[in-house]
């Protein structure tokens, strides 16, 4: 299939088809590139979802927005655990193998969607100061980088809230074979990073933190209270989980939130990263 | 237990239902698969039980995902209900959340699909020791990451944007499962090079290799015809 012939094609009928889609431009040359990672056949859905946006009236961020959002929460975690693994913070031998295997799978990311929007990717050096953030959020943590159970209490949220942010896109993206499963592929990954962080700070000493989100924000850090809203919800397609039979008895409220994690629109997310530069 | 009853009714209905397909009785409930079967070839009975997921669409990967969930929660309440030798009070507290997690995912399934859902699956877990901790946490393990291989891969092929929200939401509830299982086994080991790729992210897998791993622990075999697969 000749993708660049078919819009040269339109381009004959339609002059302006060019303008229509300027926005996307890169969008166009990057699922070329993305071709040698997925199959050929995954073309025509990605050229349908083009169509779509180039003609149709929709509202929604395009392709490229939502991976650029998502490239922005990216560089903030890759900084954040190079900053980490880089510290003077003494952690346990089996806490620097978790930290270094989700250092590794962040960078990753970066790389990866950096090289997905070619041209079109916002650079780092655009974020916080000339590229520099503020783990500390503006004082809110302040000892992010000398306290191991703030940095690992910082780590959680971002995980978390990477998981919510990521899902929250996923709508913007329905159809879209190669796209929505990378994001879905990066979802899940964050899933697992915040389980096993999760579970650190259960063996740390934070008891009430289990490897899922249970209720809202079941931290015990007040100060990440927004990261978790709407994280206690019960109803689910119209479905009150609560409402059904579990063993020995209805499904509880902990199970039923521990079993959904919830989405978080991309204006919640940043206003929860700005304070740390994200922008 | 109210759940460990479902299935053991589940397997009178589905042994009846077998013997009325067989009989030649029929049934409204048939599955696609064997009326499919019955079109090609009126001569042969089928003997082997089975359903399909049905016509490609939102509702065949609603039911795709709902046969898996019943499957995880099946394994869970084996294990939550014969806790294997030397399991620490935590693993117990964590493997039963799990277990309530996969009940919870099974039952919004089959609410939400009402008619539409498949029937009640009948597990085969001949190959799991529930007594060891080794075949429990490997099976677990296999499992899971199984489940978050087929939502990652199958999410595409939902139309609807409200039912890939409710499968995301999932997914990622099983990938915590998947991360805490593997670092039950071997610390660490949460997001290993197995399970992700190089671009730090999970490989999926599709309808035709998840289904040919999750029938290795089912009676009741789940077919996906027309997403190219089928049991037998």
């Amino acid at each position: 299939m000749n993708l660049l012939g078919i819009i040269e094609e339109i381009e004959k009928a339609d002059p302006e088809f060019q303008d229509r889609i300027s926005p996307r431009r890169a969008a166009i040359k990057n699922i070329t590139s993305f071709g040698s990672k997925v199959a050929v056949a995954a073309l025509p859905f990605a050229l349908g979802s083009l169509m779509k946006k180039a003609y149709g009236q929709t509202a929604t961020p395009s392709v490229n927005d939502v991976l650029n959002y998502a490239l922005k929460l990216e560089y903030l975690e890759a900084a954040f655990y190079n900053a980490g693994v880089a510290s003077n913070i003494t952690f346990s031998a089996t806490e620097k193998s978790y930290l270094v295997t989700i250092q590794g799978h962040e960078n990753e990311h970066v790389v990866f969607l950096k090289s997905v929007l070619g041209s079109a990717a916002v650079a780092q050096n655009t974020q916080g100061i000339n590229g520099t953030y503020d783990f500390t959020a503006g004082g809110t943590f302040n000892d992010v980088l000398t306290n191991a159970d703030t940095f690992f209490a910082v780590a959680q949220a971002f995980e978390d809230t990477g998981v919510r942010a990521y899902k929250g896109q996923a709508g913007f993206l329905v159809g879209n074979q190669t796209v929505l499963t990378a994001a879905l592929d990066i979802h899940s990954v964050e899933a697992r990073h915040a389980s096993a962080i999760r579970q650190i700070r259960r063996t740390r000493g934070a008891s009430g933190t289990k490897p899922w989100i249970v209720g809202a924000n079941d931290t015990g850090i007040a100060a990440v209270n927004n990261n978790y809203v709407g994280e206690d919800n019960v109803l689910q397609g119209g479905v009150t989980i609560t409402s059904l039979n579990g063993v020995g008895g209805k499904i509880s409220g902990a199970a039923a939130t521990g079993a959904f994690d919830e989405p978080l629109t991309s204006a919640q997310v940043v206003a929860l990263v700005a304070p740390f530069g994200v922008k | 237990m109210k759940t460990e009853a479902q299935f053991e009714n589940a397997d009178v209905n589905m042994a009846r239902r077998s013997f009325l397909h067989y009989a030649g009785a029929g049934m409204a409930a048939l599955s696609v698969l064997s009326a499919a079967s019955c079109k090609k070839d009126h001569s042969k009975p089928q003997m082997t039980t089975g359903i399909d997921i049905g016509a490609t669409g939102d509702l065949a990967i609603l039911n795709y995902a709902y046969a898996l969930e019943q499957l995880e929660a099946a394994f869970y309440i084996n294990v939550a209900a014969h806790m294997y030798t030397g399991a620490s009070d935590d693993e117990i507290a964590l493997l039963t959340d799990i277990r309530d997690h996969e009940v919870a995912h099974r039952e919004f399934f089959k609410a939400a699909l009402g008619t539409h859902a498949i029937q009640a699956l009948t597990p085969n877990f001949s190959s799991i020791n529930f007594s060891s901790r080794a075949s429990v946490l490997g099976a677990a393990k296999a499992f899971e990451d199984t489940g978050v291989s087929a939502y990652n891969g199958a999410g595409y092929l939902l139309k609807s944007a409200d039912y890939l929200l409710l499968a995301g939401k999932i997914v990622s509830v099983e990938a915590r499962h998947a991360s805490y299982i593997r670092d039950l086994i071997s610390p660490s080991s949460f997001a290993d090079s197995t399970v992700i790729d190089s671009n730090g992210m999970d490989k999926p897998q599709s309808i035709a290799q998840v289904l040919a791993i999750a029938n290795g622990y089912l009676t009741t075999k789940v077919s996906a015809i027309n997403y190219g697969y089928k049991a037998y």
